[in-house]
C-alpha cells in the first residue's frame, strides 16, 4: 500500500502534531450543524455508511487485508436488528446491540476461515462466504426474501425517547458514529494497532519477532466486522428497513470504492469517501443508467492515478497525518 | 432401470451428464483465471465481464455481419482478446510493481464499466441467440435426451482445456511462460521479450473467457449480468482447486460441476450454495486448495 | 434528480387570460427501475407514458398545472424508500407512480401512508398491496400475482391444460406464485403432478427440465420471473419440450421478455397480461405516439407503461374534481368513487381495497410464421372479465374492508 510521507521526519509544527484532533473537531462541528441545512435522513444514512467504511478501512488500511465480502456483516446485522425491533419488540438500543453481536459472531466464523489464506485468496474467500450468506438470506423465511423486513419501528430509546422525532434519531446515530470512530482511533493508536501495522508491513518479520500473527489478524477482523455490524444495525432502525441490497456483493464493492476514494489507511478518508459516493449517487440518479459505469471509472481512475484518495492526497500535500 | 438412493438411475446419469456440461464452463473460466494469475499475479475480476463480451460479440457478429456461430467461435475470442491486450498495455502494466490487490481493484472497476455500458445499450432483458443449425436436435441415449449442442460443449471444452494444458506444461513456449513467472529478470536476460509475453498471456486468458461466452450464448440468457452471476462461483472453484496448477483448475472445474449437478437432484434448494460450502470445508482441511502450492 | 416539465403552464395562463382563476398545482413522480432488470418493463417508457397522460389531460383541463419528475430506485427498497421520503418531504411531490419490484412498492406504500400522499402501483406484482398490507393511500393498478395465477391457471385448465408441473424459484415470490396458481388449477379441475424448486438466478435449467419432461404434465408452470423465466424457456427449446407436446405457462412474463427471447424460442408460451399494444386501434394509435416520444427503435410499450398512462389520467381527473392534490386520502377516495375511463384500458373501477379492476387476457406467443410485422407477438386465447380476473374483495384480508 502507498504510504503517506512520515510527518515525524520533519520537526513537527502544532498543525502537524494535532492535525488529527483539529480535523476531528471540524468533523464534529460539521455534523452538529448540518441537520439544520441538509435533509437529516440523508445525513444519518451518510453516517452509517461512513462508519461502515471506517470499519472496512481498519482491515485494509491498517492490517493490509482486503475483505471483499464486508456486506455480510453490515447486512446480517441490519436483518437481526430489524427483526429484533419488529418481531421481538426490542427497544432500539437493544436491537442495535443484537445486530452488532450478530455481526461479531459472523466475523468470528468467517474470519477464522478466511485467515487461512493470504492476500488475494483472502479477498476471494471473503467474497465467496459473503455470497453464500446472501443466498441464505434470500431463502430464509425471516429475512423476508426479496421484500426484506419492512416497517421496522423506530421505537422508544430506553423505553422513553420517541425516535420518530428526527432530531432524537439524529443524535442517536451521531453518538453511534462518533463512538465507533473514536474506538477505531483508539485501536489504531494503541500497541495492538502498532502490531497490526507491523503485520501489514512485513508479516514474516512480525512472526519472527514472536507475535502470534494469526490471532492478531483474527481479532482485527472481528473488530472490523463488529463495527460494520453496528453501522448496519443502526441503518435498519433509521431507514426502518432491512433488505437483500445490504448483503449483496455490490454493497461490498461499494464500501471498497468509498474507502479507496477517501484514502486507504487514513482515519478520515472513509468518512469523506463515503459522503462523496453517496452524494454522487443521489445527484446521478437522474442519469441512473450510468451510475454503474461512473463507479467503475472512479475505481479505475483511483487505482491508476489517485491511489491515495482525497484525504490521502490532502495529507500528503500538507505533510500531516489524517 | 434400477434406483440409487431413491432416484431412478436414468435421472441420475442424466444429471451427471448435465453436471459435466456446467463443469465445462467452470473449467474454461477457471482455466483462464489460472493462466492470467500464473503469469501476472493478478486476479482478473473482469473475467466474468469478458465472458459476457464474448457472448455479446457473437450476437453482434450475427446481427451486423451475418457471421454465424462457427466463425464467431474464432472471431469473438480474438476480438475480445485484443481488447484485453489493450487494457493490459494501457492500465495493468503500471500495477505490477504494486501490491497485487490493486490489480484486483482495477479489474473490478473495469468489470463495472463493461457491465454498465452493456446494460445501457442493450437493456437487461437479454438478447436472442439460437443454437446453430448443424447442432440442433439431439439423440436419445436411453437414459436421457441429450441435445447435440450440449455434447459439443463438453467435447470442445475438453479439447481446449487439454490443449492449453499441453501448451503450457509440455511445450517450449509454455516452459518460457512458466520460467518468466518464476524469474522474469533472468528470462529477460536470455533475450525473451517478457512484457510481450505477459500481454499475450493476458490476451489469451481473456480470449478463453470470451470463448466460453460464445459457447454459452445459445443456451444461457445473453444478458449484461451473465458474467457477474457466474464469476463468484468460479472464484470459489479456484479457491478449492488452488491456483498452483493448470491441471488443478481443469479437474476442479469439471468435478465441481458434477457435484453441483448431483446436488440439484438430491437437494435442489442447496445447489447454488454447495460449492461455497465445499470451499469452506476445503479451507478447513487443506487451506492451499486441492492442487495448490502453499501461498 | 429533477426532470422538471412545466407542461401547460403557459397554455393555462394564456387561455385563462389571468394568472389567478382555479389553478391547481400538482407534482407527480415516476419512480421506476431505470437501469437494471425492469428497465424495459417500466423505466423510461413509464416516464413517456406519464408525459403523454399529462399532455392529454392538461390540453382539456387548462386549470391544472402538472409538474413531472422521475427517479431510479435501482430495485433496492432502501433507495426507493429514501427517494420517496425525499420527494414527499423536500420536493413536494404529491403522487408517486410505477415502481416495478414488489419490495420497493411495499416500502414506498408505507412511506406514502405515513405522509398522507398517494401511491399508484403499476409495475409491482404483490397482491398483498391490496391484501394485508393495503392502506388508504395506495392503489394497485395494472396487475397482481393473484390475477396472474388465476388468469393463467384457470384459463389453461379450461382449454385443456389440466396436468401441471411447477418450476418454482425458491424464494417468497416464487412460492406465492406457485401456491396461488396451484390453487387455481385444482379449483378448476386440474391436477398438479409434480414440482421442483430451483435457486434464484439459475443459469442452467437442464436438470429441472428433465424432471419436468419425465412428469409428462401437459403444462409446465414457470413460477419465476425475469432471467430465470428466460433461461428456462431457452433451455426448454433446446430440450425439445414444446416439440414433445408439453407447453410452458409463464406466470410472470412481459412482452419485453418475449421480444428478448425471440419468437423461435418463445413460441407456444402462454401468459396473462392486461394490455397488449396490438389489440385494438386505440392501443395502436397510442403506441405510435409512445414510440415517437420514446425514441428507441424496436420497442413496444408494456402493460405496466400503459398502466402508468391510465393511472395518471384517472388521478388528474380526481384532483381536478377536488381542486386540490394535498390530501392523499381524499383524492384516493375520489378515485375509488369515480369509474375509470381511458383510451387504453376502457371502462373500469377502483375498488375499496385499492384494487383497479379491468379485464385480463390469456395470450399465446405466435410462431415465427404467424408474425407479420415487428411486435406482432401474441394471439388472444381467452378474455377474462373484470369481475373474475381479480381476487374477490372478501378474500383479501385488507383491513380497510373487513372493518
Amino acid at each position: 500500500m502507498e504510504r503517506v510521507v512520515d510527518p515525524l521526519a520533519q520537526k513537527p509544527s502544532a498543525l502537524r502534531t494535532h492535525s488529527e484532533t483539529i480535523a476531528f473537531v471540524i468533523m464534529v462541528a460539521a455534523l452538529v450543524a448540518a441537520p439544520f441545512f441538509t435533509y437529516p435522513l440523508f445525513l444519518m444514512q451518510a453516517m452509517c455508511f461512513a462508519l461502515f467504511a471506517c470499519a472496512f478501512n481498519l482491515l485494509i488500511g491498517y492490517v493490509g487485508l482486503l475483505s471483499f465480502g464486508h456486506a455480510l456483516y453490515f447486512g446480517w446485522a441490519s436483518y437481526l436488528s430489524a427483526y429484533a425491533a419488529k418481531v421481538w419488540g426490542f427497544t432500539p438500543e437493544l436491537a442495535i446491540l443484537t445486530g452488532t453481536a450478530t455481526a461479531a459472531v459472523c466475523g468470528l466464523v468467517a474470519g477464522s476461515l478466511a485467515i487461512r489464506r493470504q492476500g488475494i485468496y483472502f479477498a476471494m474467500v471473503t467474497l465467496a462466504l459473503a455470497q453464500m450468506m446472501f443466498f441464505f438470506a434470500l431463502q430464509a423465511k425471516f429475512t423476508g426474501g426479496e421484500d426484506g423486513i419492512q416497517a421496522v419501528p423506530r421505537g422508544y430509546l430506553f423505553g422513553v425517547i420517541d425516535l420518530r422525532n428526527e432530531m432524537a434519531m439524529y443524535i442517536v446515530v451521531l453518538v453511534v458514529f462518533l463512538a465507533g470512530f473514536l474506538f477505531i482511533y483508539r485501536i489504531i493508536h494503541s500497541p495492538f494497532g502498532e502490531v497490526l501495522k507491523a503485520i501489514r508491513e512485513n508479516e514474516t518479520r512480525a512472526i519472527s519477532l514472536g507475535y502470534k500473527v494469526d490471532r492478531y489478524k483474527l481479532v482485527a477482523f472481528v473488530l472490523s466486522a463488529t463495527l460494520a455490524g453496528a453501522a448496519g444495525a443502526t441503518k435498519a432502525i433509521v431507514l426502518q428497513l432491512a433488505s437483500l441490497t445490504d448483503v449483496n456483493w455490490p454493497m461490498s464493492g461499494e464500501v471498497v470504492l468509498m474507502t479507496l476514494v477517501g484514502g486507504l489507511g487514513t482515519i478520515f478518508g472513509p468518512v469523506v469517501g463515503s459522503s462523496v459516493i453517496l452524494v454522487m449517487q443521489y445527484k446521478l440518479s437522474v442519469v441512473g443508467e450510468w451510475v454503474l459505469v461512473i463507479q467503475g471509472v472512479i475505481f479505475v481512475a483511483c487505482v491508476l492515478l489517485f491511489r491515495r484518495g482525497v484525504i490521502g492526497e490532502l495529507a500528503n500535500k500538507l505533510r500531516i497525518r489524517l | 432401470m434400477f434406483e440409487i438412493l431413491g432416484i431412478p438411475s436414468t435421472a441420475l446419469f442424466g444429471q451427471l451428464l448435465i453436471g459435466l456440461i456446467n463443469g465445462s464452463f467452470y473449467a474454461l473460466l477457471s482455466l483462464g483465471l489460472a493462466v492470467i494469475f500464473g503469469m501476472l499475479n493478478i486476479i482478473n475480476f473482469s473475467h466474468g465481464a469478458q465472458y459476457m463480451l464474448g457472448a455479446f460479440a457473437a450476437y453482434l457478429l450475427l446481427q451486423y455481419s451475418g457471421l454465424g456461430y462457427w466463425p464467431a467461435l474464432i472471431v469473438a475470442p480474438v476480438l475480445v482478446g485484443i481488447t484485453g491486450m489493450i487494457v493490459e498495455r494501457l492500465m495493468l502494466q503500471w500495477l505490477y510493481k504494486l501490491d497485487h490487490l490493486y490489480g484486483l481493484l482495477l479489474t473490478f472497476g473495469l468489470a463495472l464499466i463493461i457491465e454498465g455500458v452493456a446494460r445501457n445499450y442493450f437493456g437487461s432483458a437479454g438478447l436472442p441467440y439460437t443454437v446453430p443449425e448443424s447442432l440442433q436436435g439431439g439423440r436419445n441415449l436411453g437414459f436421457m435426451f441429450l441435445p447435440n449442442y450440449r455434447a459439443w460443449v463438453i467435447v470442445a471444452s475438453l479439447a481446449i482445456c487439454i490443449g492449453t494444458w499441453f501448451v503450457i506444461e509440455r511445450t517450449r513456449l509454455g516452459a518460457y511462460l512458466r520460467a518468466a513467472t518464476e524469474n522474469p529478470t533472468l528470462v529477460r536476460a536470455f533475450g525473451i521479450n517478457v512484457p510481450r509475453m505477459i500481454t499475450l498471456t493476458y490476451g489469451f486468458g481473456v480470449a478463453l473467457a470470451a470463448f466460453a461466452g460464445v459457447m454459452a450464448a445459445p443456451i444461457y440468457n445473453v444478458s449484461p449480468q451473465m458474467g457477474s452471476e457466474l464469476i463468484i462461483v468460479v472464484f470459489a472453484v479456484v479457491v478449492i482447486g488452488g491456483m498452483g496448477s493448470i491441471l488443478g483448475a481443469i479437474v476442479t472445474g469439471f468435478g465441481l460441476g458434477v457435484i453441483e449437478g448431483l446436488t440439484k437432484v438430491f437437494f435442489p434448494e442447496a445447489s447454488n450454495t454447495v460449492i461455497f460450502i465445499i470451499m469452506a470445508i476445503v479451507l478447513l482441511v487443506r487451506p492451499a486448495g486441492l492442487f495448490g502450492r502453499r501461498g | 434528480m429533477r426532470k422538471t416539465l412545466g407542461l401547460a403552464a403557459l397554455a393555462a395562463t394564456l387561455a385563462c387570460g389571468g394568472a389567478n382563476a382555479q389553478q391547481v398545482n400538482v407534482k407527480i413522480g415516476v419512480l421506476s427501475d431505470m437501469s437494471s432488470l425492469y428497465s424495459d418493463i417500466g423505466g423510461a417508457g413509464s416516464v413517456v407514458a406519464a408525459k403523454l397522460a399529462i399532455a392529454d389531460f392538461t390540453a382539456k383541463n387548462p386549470g391544472v398545472k402538472v409538474e413531472l419528475t422521475s427517479g431510479d430506485h435501482q430495485n433496492k427498497p432502501d433507495i426507493g424508500s429514501q427517494k420517496a421520503n425525499q420527494w414527499y418531504d423536500v420536493d413536494k411531490v404529491d403522487m408517486i407512480i410505477d415502481t416495478p419490484n414488489s419490495g420497493v412498492a411495499l416500502a414506498v406504500s408505507q412511506v406514502t401512508a405515513s405522509k398522507n400522499k398517494i401511491f399508484i402501483v403499476s409495475g409491482a406484482a404483490a397482491s398483498d398491496l391490496t391484501g394485508p398490507k393495503c392502506n388508504a393511500n395506495t392503489i394497485h393498478w395494472t396487475y397482481d400475482t393473484w390475477m396472474l395465477a388465476n388468469g393463467t391457471g384457470k384459463a389453461l385448465v379450461k382449454t385443456g391444460g389440466d396436468t401441471w408441473f411447477f418450476l418454482t424459484a425458491d424464494y417468497a415470490f416464487g412460492h406465492a406464485l406457485e401456491r396461488d396458481t396451484a390453487a387455481a388449477v385444482e379449483a378448476n379441475g386440474g391436477k398438479v403432478v409434480g414440482k421442483v424448486r430451483h435457486p434464484l438466478n439459475t443459469n442452467d435449467f437442464s436438470s429441472f427440465l428433465l424432471q419436468a419432461q419425465a412428469s409428462k404434465a401437459k403444462i409446465i408452470g414457470l413460477a419465476n420471473a425475469g432471467g430465470d423465466t428466460i433461461n428456462a424457456i431457452k433451455s426448454g427449446a433446446e430440450f425439445g419440450i414444446v416439440k414433445g407436446g408439453q407447453k410452458f405457462a409463464g406466470l410472470l412474463v412481459f412482452a419485453s421478455d418475449v421480444i428478448a427471447l425471440g419468437l423461435p424460442t418463445a413460441q407456444g408460451l402462454t401468459l396473462t397480461e392486461t394490455w397488449y399494444w396490438d389489440m385494438n386501434d386505440a392501443n395502436r394509435a397510442w403506441t405510435k405516439r409512445w414510440q415517437a416520444e420514446r425514441g428507441a427503435a424496436g420497442k413496444f410499450p408494456t402493460m405496466v407503461q400503459a398502466g402508468v398512462y391510465s393511472g395518471v389520467t384517472h388521478y388528474l381527473k380526481a384532483v381536478a374534481a377536488l381542486k386540490s392534490a394535498a390530501d392523499g386520502k381524499a383524492v384516493v377516495a375520489e378515485m375509488k368513487k369515480t369509474p375509470t375511463d381511458d383510451p387504453l384500458f376502457g371502462k373500469g373501477t377502483v375498488r375499496a381495497d385499492g384494487r383497479k379492476l379491468h379485464p385480463a387476457y390469456l395470450f399465446e406467443v405466435k410462431a415465427p410464421s404467424e408474425s407479420k410485422y415487428p411486435g406482432d407477438i401474441y394471439k388472444i386465447r381467452a378474455t377474462i372479465p373484470a369481475e373474475e380476473a381479480f381476487r374477490p374483495l372478501k378474500e383479501g384480508n385488507c383491513p380497510l374492508v373487513s372493518g
